[in-house]
């Protein structure tokens, strides 16, 4: 019965799954490593921990109050909660809580810890940029984001990256004031080149950590991305708006989307523009042509029949 | 959701439902003998068109297969404000059958999901006029059939403006229990203004 016109992209699920293999191996050598140091890692673990509860229990509010987003009733904004209405009926999914940001800015996010918990929302310049049926896209899209916990996968992903993040800083800190720790011992300076390894390491995993996050973002992007493409039965549509949605996007002065910058994981199109390949490797989203690529892709698929 | 479809970022496009549609008859018959209800004898299936040459080809195939069901059922096609189209069938058709009606929305949707487009169907809908009102007329009350669901809820919009009898939607609902699978989700009873169902 379940006959689907999509098949997977097995290519797209073993990059990503690679992507979160290696990103635990990573996570097991620092902790290893760390308990063979024998270091104050508890410390440094709670204040990690704390940014990861914090995260994921107020990513929703968080987000929404930077971006200014206020929910909307059916009543303020009815044809945005009957286009959301419908597409979570054709996806059979909770209907999520609906916001619109103030924001000449066209973009979207979805953000929130479960299917329950989620919050989509839209700026005031999407809504103005976009035909009715783009506008769908898009928020389709963000459901596939809802759909895929991405918020929780993103959030435990980046944890690893916050910890090696602290232990550098930390370890900055004792290797400049903490000289003094070595003078009980015979010997100061092994102690010292000990902990300058310790940096180093930490440094190091943290580069991994960062660049392996950024990767899996981009996969899950380019995950949404289809989804979203297949729930709505019309692939080119996303990519419509996706182009509409850039090109406005880089034309806007840096300056004003200066607040924008820190939530670029959860939006629908990075707020800043990448350049070269380099740039590339740090995005938190794939490019425009890796995006259009795979959508014209998908189209093609449909044409051809079961 | 299983764990490997989180971890890999996918979501299996949601299956619809078509059996529970073969409940409808007593339900007919319990809204005509409780409530003074008969149907209008139209029901509307609502649908995502989707891209590509195979689709428009389904579509095709599907008219001529209602075409070729023979007897005075009429076709009609719309596509709403948001995109979705709507194939409304039975205008004209004789309301005191409602099993013909119900095969023919079946029809509708099997050939869709045969094809592969099960994924797209989003709800059908039944059009019911009271009959204290007088023979004939539009209908002003629906029963909603959400596919992916697989349940039912009566829509009641109040004529004018965009507003829904909820009292009457819920004691209906409670009403119909016994026949249908009404659903329990309150937030997924869809308001679908301008129905093109008469």
């Amino acid at each position: 019965m379940s006959r689907s016109k999509f098949q997977v992209d097995h290519g797209l699920t073993a990059r990503m799954v690679t992507t979160m293999f290696l990103l635990g191996l990573v996570y097991a050598v620092a902790v290893t490593a760390a308990i063979f140091a024998g270091a104050a890692i508890e410390l440094v673990v709670a204040i990690a921990a704390i940014f990861l509860i914090v995260q994921f229990f107020f990513s929703d509010r968080i987000a929404l109050w930077s971006m200014k987003g206020e929910i909307v009733t059916p009543e303020q904004s009815p044809q945005l909660h009957a286009i959301v209405d419908r597409l979570c009926a054709l996806a059979n999914m909770p209907k999520p809580k609906v916001a619109v940001a103030q924001s000449d800015m066209p973009n979207a996010f979805a953000t929130g810890r479960s299917q329950k918990a989620a919050v989509l929302c839209v700026t005031t310049g999407i809504l103005r940029r976009l035909s009715p049926e783009e506008l769908e896209a898009v928020l389709a899209h963000e459901l596939s984001h809802v759909a895929h916990r991405d918020v929780a996968v993103m959030t435990i992903a980046s944890f690893l990256g916050i910890l090696a993040g602290l232990v550098t800083r930390m370890l900055t800190w004792g290797v400049l004031l903490g000289g003094g720790r070595g003078r009980n011992n015979q010997g100061g300076s092994p102690l010292i080149l000990v902990e300058l390894a310790a940096l180093a390491f930490a440094a190091v995993i943290y580069v991994i950590s960062f660049l392996l996050v950024r990767a899996l973002s981009r996969y899950r992007e380019l995950a949404a991305d289809r989804s979203g493409a297949i729930l709505i039965g019309q692939p080119r549509l996303l990519a419509n708006a996706l182009v509409k949605v850039t090109g406005e996007i880089g034309r806007i002065p840096t300056r004003d989307l200066r607040s924008a910058q820190a939530f670029n994981a959860f939006f629908f199109a990075p707020a800043l523009t990448q350049g070269s390949s380099v740039a590339n490797l740090f995005a938190t989203h794939p490019t425009l042509e890796v995006r259009l690529e795979q959508l014209a892709k998908l189209e093609a698929s449909m044409g051809r029949t079961v | 959701m299983k764990i490997f479809d989180i971890l890999a970022g996918r979501t299996k496009p949601a299956q619809a439902d078509l059996e529970a549609l073969f409940g409808l008859p007593s339900a007919f018959i319990t809204l005509e003998a409780s409530e003074s209800l008969v149907p209008t004898g139209e029901a509307g299936v609502c649908y995502k068109p989707a891209a590509g040459q195979s689709f428009a080809h389904t579509a095709e195939e599907m008219e001529s297969l209602l075409g070729l069901g023979g007897g005075p059922t009429k076709v009609r096609e719309d596509t709403d404000q948001y995109g979705f189209h709507w194939v409304v069938i039975g205008a004209g058709s004789d309301p005191s059958d409602p099993e013909a009606l119900v095969n023919q929305v079946h029809l509708v949707n099997t050939t869709l999901e045969d094809q592969g487009f099960g994924p797209q169907l989003l709800c059908s809908v039944f059009g019911f006029r009271s009959t204290t009102a007088g023979a004939g007329g539009t209908a002003n009350l629906y029963l909603v059939y959400l596919y992916k669901r697989g349940t039912f809820y009566p829509f009641v919009p109040l004529p004018g403006r965009e507003q829904r009898d909820v009292a009457t939607e819920l004691r209906l609902g409670n009403v119909l229990a016994e026949d249908l699978k009404i659903e329990k989700d309150k937030a997924n009873w869809m308001a679908l203004w301008g129905l093109p169902v008469h």
